[in-house]
């Protein structure tokens, strides 16, 4: 557990901007997508994208595939547990204090 | 990725009833298990203590939005500032909705906290971190006091 805890910190950090979380968002349809693709449509260069998709793969979140001369990006559904973990937590919480919240209105 | 969460509840009592436990301070705070120095207000800063067994130390603090009558209820704040040492107040807070519905037999209330991708990425893995061991001792504490009675 506790090794497994270490690894979430860069998970959150690599999440915590607004385009790499927009590309997540697009590869977590399953889909590989290769540097050209994820940069059309966005305002960014394709060094920005590529930058932060660097980011995104050292926290284990993408991984690139070579195919032929250009490499694809891929999305890796583990390392997001973390996150649906954290907002468990805080759901669990608010479980807890509405059923409290219940009993002290139907008393 | 899931940003929000959302739960609704059926309460078998009058929409003034859970307005009053949502909104008066004292009564939020037996529930929510905080005590709270003042009325809510919205625009203004609410301060307390927590009063949930094994977290006495940590500090509440929210800032009220709304409070349009038997309708809606909101608050921002950061959720599971668990570290009293470090200051949370730079950070873009989540927003917590209470709003309520009248039902055949009550009220639906539907609760929704947003805004977690806007939390620091390391402050949402610290807080998740610190919570963990704390969150065990919890449900302890529930089982506690759910068993004697039974």
């Amino acid at each position: 557990m506790a090794a497994k805890r270490q690894t979430r910190a860069p998970v959150f950090a690599a999440l915590g901007d607004q385009t790499r979380l927009s590309l997540v968002a697009k590869l977590c349809g399953g889909r590989p997508y290769s540097i050209s693709q994820l940069t059309q449509g966005s305002k960014l260069t394709r060094q920005a994208i590529t930058k932060h998709l660097r980011v995104l793969e050292s926290a284990g979140i993408v991984h690139s595939v070579r195919r032929g001369r250009e490499s694809r990006f891929e999305f890796d559904p583990q390392p997001m547990e973390g996150i649906k973990e954290y907002l468990d937590f805080v759901s669990e919480q608010w479980d807890q204090a509405l059923s409290r919240l219940k009993s002290f209105v139907e008393e | 990725m899931n940003d929000r969460i959302e739960k609704r509840i059926e309460l078998k009592a009058s929409v003034s009833r859970v307005w009053r436990a949502l909104t008066d301070y004292r009564e939020f705070g037996e529930w929510f298990r905080v005590k709270l120095d003042d009325p809510f207000v919205p625009g203004q800063v609410s301060r307390g203590q927590i009063t949930y067994p094994g977290y006495e130390h940590l500090k509440w603090e929210a800032v009220v939005q709304k409070m349009e009558p038997e309708r809606l209820f909101s608050f921002t704040w950061h959720p599971y500032s668990v570290d009293p040492k470090t200051d949370y107040s730079k950070e873009t807070p989540t927003l917590v909705e209470f709003t309520l519905e009248k039902t055949a037999s009550g009220i639906l209330l539907v609760l929704t906290e947003s805004g977690f991708d806007r939390i620091p990425s390391d402050r949402r893995a610290e807080a998740f971190r610190r919570n963990e061991g704390g969150w065990t001792e919890q449900l302890k504490n529930l089982e506690k006091h759910v068993a004697p009675t039974s």
